[in-house]
C-alpha cells in the first residue's frame, strides 16, 4: 500500500501502540528547567544525552554580552546559568551564549547538519515544525514532555491526521516563501491545520532553497498544524553534505533518504492546491498570522471579513488593537520599527535578500530598524561577505544572535504604540512588546519598509 | 499528578476565538525557573487593561481553537494556579491540548452550541469516566481519547508508565532503531 513520508517516519519509529522514538531533542532555556527539577526529583536520568543538544537562545541579549554570567537581567541570567548547570549536571552538548556555534534552536539544528531526514526531532518550541523542511517529523511538545522524552527518549503520541498542500507555478518576483506561508495561512484560517501533519509538496517547493523551505515548515503551527514536511531532494542533500552533524556514511544516508518521498498514490485525508503564481507580497493588518493581506490591498472591513460573527468581533478587535481604519491602504501604515530575525527569518539567504534591498539607501529617519542573525554562525558569514558594512551604512543596528524582539524575552522589545514590520512568526498582542504593533512580512518587505517608513510594494523596487 | 473524576461547580467564561498562549500568559513570566505561582499572571494584560474579568471557578469557557500558539505550558499552569480545573472549549490548539493532559487540567470539547448554553447556565458538572457535561438545560457527551481519559482518571505519571516499558525501548534501540540520526555529543 502506498504511504505518504508522515507514515513511513511515524511507523518507522513506533515503539509500541502510541510510543514513538525520538532521534533527536532540542533543548533550550525557556521550557527546560521544571523538566530537569522533575528528573532530579525522581533521580531519573536522561536515557540519551547523545541524542540531545541545547543552546541558549529566548532570553539572550544581543548586544554582545559575551557569557551568561554577564547577563544583566537577572531573571534572565538565572535561566541561562540554570540551563548551563542542568546540561553539565545531565552531561549534554550546550551551547550556550559565548559558544561560536550558539543560535536560534531551530537555526544551529540545520547549520549543525543533525537535523537531517527521516528523524523523529521534537523541542519545547512551537516552531521545532521548521526543521521538517528536511524530510523530517518535526514538532513542538510541552515542559512535561520535555521531561518525558529526557528520561525516555521516547514521547506519547496520538497519530496526527495527514494534510498535503500542493504549489503550482513559480512565485514572481519579489514574492518569497514567507509570502507563500503567509497566504497559506491566510486561506486557511490560524487553525485550519490543527490536528494534521502537513506535507508541502509540488513544483514551487522543489525549486526553493532550504533556507525557504525552512521558513515554510516553520510557521505551520501558525496554521495550527502538529508538523510541516518537505521531501528530501538533492537540494536537502547537499545542504546537509559536509556538515559537523552529517552522516559518516553519506552515500549509504542519502540513498535511504531517497526512500522517504510520498508513494505515488498514498492518501492523505486533506488535500489543498495553492496557484502559487498567484501570490502577492503579503502583509499582515491584525493580530494573528491568518489576519493577512496582498500589499497592494486596504485594511479590511471586519464586517467582511471571514466568516460568521466570531470572525468580525476578532477583526474588530485586532484592528482596536492595532490602530487601523478599514479602507486604510496598506502602503500607507507608517512604521516606527523594523526587525529582520528570528527562526522564521534571519538565516543567511534572508540576510542576503534584505542587504540586496537596504545596499546604497537609507533607513527612513522614523525608524529605527535593526537585524538579529539567527546565529553567531550565520553572524559570522554574513560580516564575511560584508552584508553588515551594507546594513550599517543605511542605519540598520547589526546585533549578535538570539530570539530577540520575536517574542521579546530580552531587552529587545517594541515600546506602548510602537509600529513595527516584522519578518518573524507571530502578531499577537504584546508580541514583541506590551502594547507594541507588529505586522508579519518577509525579510525584502521589511527592508524595503525600513528605508521608505512605510510598507511598500517591492515588486515596484525591482 | 492529582486524578481527575468529576469537577463541579460555577463557570467562567473567556468569549474569545483563537486565544493564543501569549495571551493566557505573557512572555515575561517565562522566564521564572519554577512550576508554580503563575496563576497571578494569568491574561496578565488583559486582567490590568480592564478589558477581561474573570472569577476563579472550577470550570472556564473559552471560544474556538483556545490555546494557540506558543508551546508554552506556562499557560497550563496559571491557568491551573489560578484555580481552574476544567476548559470548556469547541476546539483547542494541539499542543495546549496535550499540556492540559499531562498537568490534570481537563480540557473538553463541546459544540458551539453547547459552549453557549453552558455559559450562559453558570454552572456545570463534568464526569470524566461518563464523559458527559451536565448543565441546566441539558447533558452533552464529550469525546476523549481512552489512553488520556486512562490516566486522568487515575492520576498516572506518563514516564512512569513509560519506564515500565523500557526493556521495548532498548530492544527497539537494539534492533537499530537509535542508530538513525546524529550522535550530538561527539560533534
Amino acid at each position: 500500500m502506498p504511504k505518504t513520508m508522515f507514515d513511513k517516519i511515524w511507523d518507522a519509529h513506533e515503539v509500541a501502540d502510541g510510543l514513538i522514538y525520538i532521534d533527536l531533542h532540542l533543548v533550550h532555556e525557556v521550557t527546560s528547567p521544571q523538566a530537569f527539577d522533575g528528573l532530579r526529583m525522581e533521580g531519573r536520568p536522561v536515557r540519551r544525552p547523545d541524542k540531545t543538544v541545547a543552546t541558549a537562545d529566548h532570553n539572550v541579549p544581543t548586544d554582545g554580552t559575551p557569557a551568561a554570567r554577564m547577563i544583566a537581567d537577572e531573571l534572565s541570567r538565572i535561566q541561562v546559568e540554570t540551563l548551563e548547570r542542568n546540561c553539565e549536571e545531565f552531561d549534554i552538548p550546550l551551547y550556550s551564549l559565548g559558544s561560536d556555534r550558539q543560535g536560534i534552536v531551530h537555526v544551529i539544528g540545520p547549520e549543525l547538519g543533525i537535523t537531517q531526514p527521516g528523524l523523529t526531532i521534537v523541542c519545547g518550541d512551537s516552531h521545532t515544525s521548521t526543521h521538517g523542511a528536511f524530510g523530517a517529523l518535526a514538532f513542538g511538545i510541552g515542559t512535561s514532555e520535555v521531561e518525558h522524552v529526557l528520561a525516555t527518549q521516547c514521547l506519547v503520541q496520538r497519530r496526527p491526521k495527514t494534510m498535503r498542500i500542493d504549489y503550482s507555478g513559480e512565485l514572481g518576483a519579489g514574492v518569497t516563501a514567507k509570502d507563500l506561508i503567509l497566504a497559506t495561512i491566510g486561506r486557511l484560517g490560524v487553525s485550519g491545520m490543527v490536528g494534521h501533519a502537513v506535507e508541502y509538496a509540488g513544483e514551487t517547493i522543489r525549486g526553493l532553497s532550504m533556507e525557504n523551505r525552512m521558513t515554510i515548515c516553520n510557521m505551520t503551527i501558525e496554521g495550527g498544524g502538529r508538523a510541516g514536511m518537505i521531501a528530501p531532494d538533492e537540494t536537502t542533500f547537499e545542504w546537509v553534505s559536509g556538515r559537523p552533524g552529517a552522516p559518516a556514511d553519506f552515500d549509504a544516508a542519502v540513498a535511504a533518504w531517497r526512500e522517504l518521498p510520498t508513494d505515488d498514490g498514498a492518501e492523505f485525508d486533506t488535500e489543498v492546491d495553492v496557484d502559487a503564481a498567484a501570490i502577492s507580497p503579503m502583509v499582515t493588518w491584525g493580530t494573528n498570522p491568518g489576519m493577512v493581506t496582498q500589499v497592494t490591498d486596504a485594511v479590511p472591513d471586519p464586517g467582511a471579513w471571514g466568516d460568521g460573527p466570531a470572525d468580525r468581533e476578532a477583526a474588530e478587535r485586532a484592528l482596536a488593537y492595532m490602530a487601523l481604519e478599514p479602507g486604510t491602504q496598506i502602503t500607507d501604515i507608517p512604521l516606527d520599527r523594523v526587525f529582520i530575525g528570528s527562526c522564521t527569518n534571519s538565516r543567511i539567504q534572508d540576510l542576503r535578500e534584505a542587504a540586496s534591498i537596504v545596499d546604497g539607501r537609507e533607513v527612513a529617519g522614523s525608524v529605527r530598524a535593526m537585524v538579529v542573525p539567527g546565529s553567531q554562525q550565520v553572524k559570522a558569514q554574513a560580516e564575511d561577505e560584508g552584508l553588515d558594512d551594507v546594513f550599517r551604512s543605511a542605519g540598520f543596528e547589526w546585533r549578535t544572535a538570539g530570539c530577540s524582539m520575536c517574542l521579546g524575552m530580552n531587552p529587545d522589545i517594541l515600546d506602548e504604540g510602537e509600529r513595527c514590520a516584522s519578518t518573524s512568526n507571530r502578531n499577537f498582542e504584546g508580541r514583541q512588546g506590551r502594547g507594541g504593533r507588529t505586522h508579519l512580512v518577509s525579510p525584502k518587505m521589511a527592508a524595503a519598509a525600513a528605508i521608505e517608513g512605510t510598507f511598500v510594494d517591492i515588486r515596484d523596487w525591482s | 499528578m492529582r486524578p481527575v473524576d468529576v469537577i463541579e461547580g460555577k463557570v467562567s467564561v473567556v468569549e474569545r476565538a483563537d486565544v493564543d498562549t501569549d495571551q493566557i500568559i505573557p512572555k515575561q513570566f517565562l522566564k521564572r525557573v519554577e512550576r508554580t505561582g503563575f496563576g497571578e499572571f494569568l491574561f496578565y494584560d488583559w486582567f490590568r487593561s480592564g478589558e477581561l474579568e474573570l472569577e476563579p471557578n472550577p470550570i472556564l469557557v473559552a471560544g474556538r481553537n483556545f490555546g494557540s500558539g506558543s508551546s508554552r505550558e506556562h499557560a497550563v499552569w496559571a491557568i491551573q494556579d489560578f484555580g481552574f480545573e476544567a476548559v470548556v472549549a469547541p476546539s483547542f490548539a494541539d499542543i495546549f491540548y496535550v499540556n492540559c493532559t499531562k498537568n490534570g487540567l481537563l480540557p473538553v470539547i463541546l459544540p458551539e452550541d453547547a459552549c453557549r448554553e453552558l455559559a450562559a447556565a453558570g454552572e456545570g458538572r463534568i464526569d470524566v469516566d461518563d464523559q458527559t457535561m451536565t448543565f441546566a438545560g441539558g447533558v452533552v457527551e464529550f469525546e476523549i481519547d481512552e489512553e488520556t481519559k486512562h490516566r486522568l482518571l487515575h492520576g498516572l505519571d506518563d514516564i512512569g508508565i513509560t519506564l515500565k516499558n523500557e526493556e521495548r525501548i532498548t530492544a527497539f534501540e537494539q534492533a537499530g532503531g537509535a542508530d538513525r540520526g546524529p550522535v550530538t555529543t561527539g560533534l
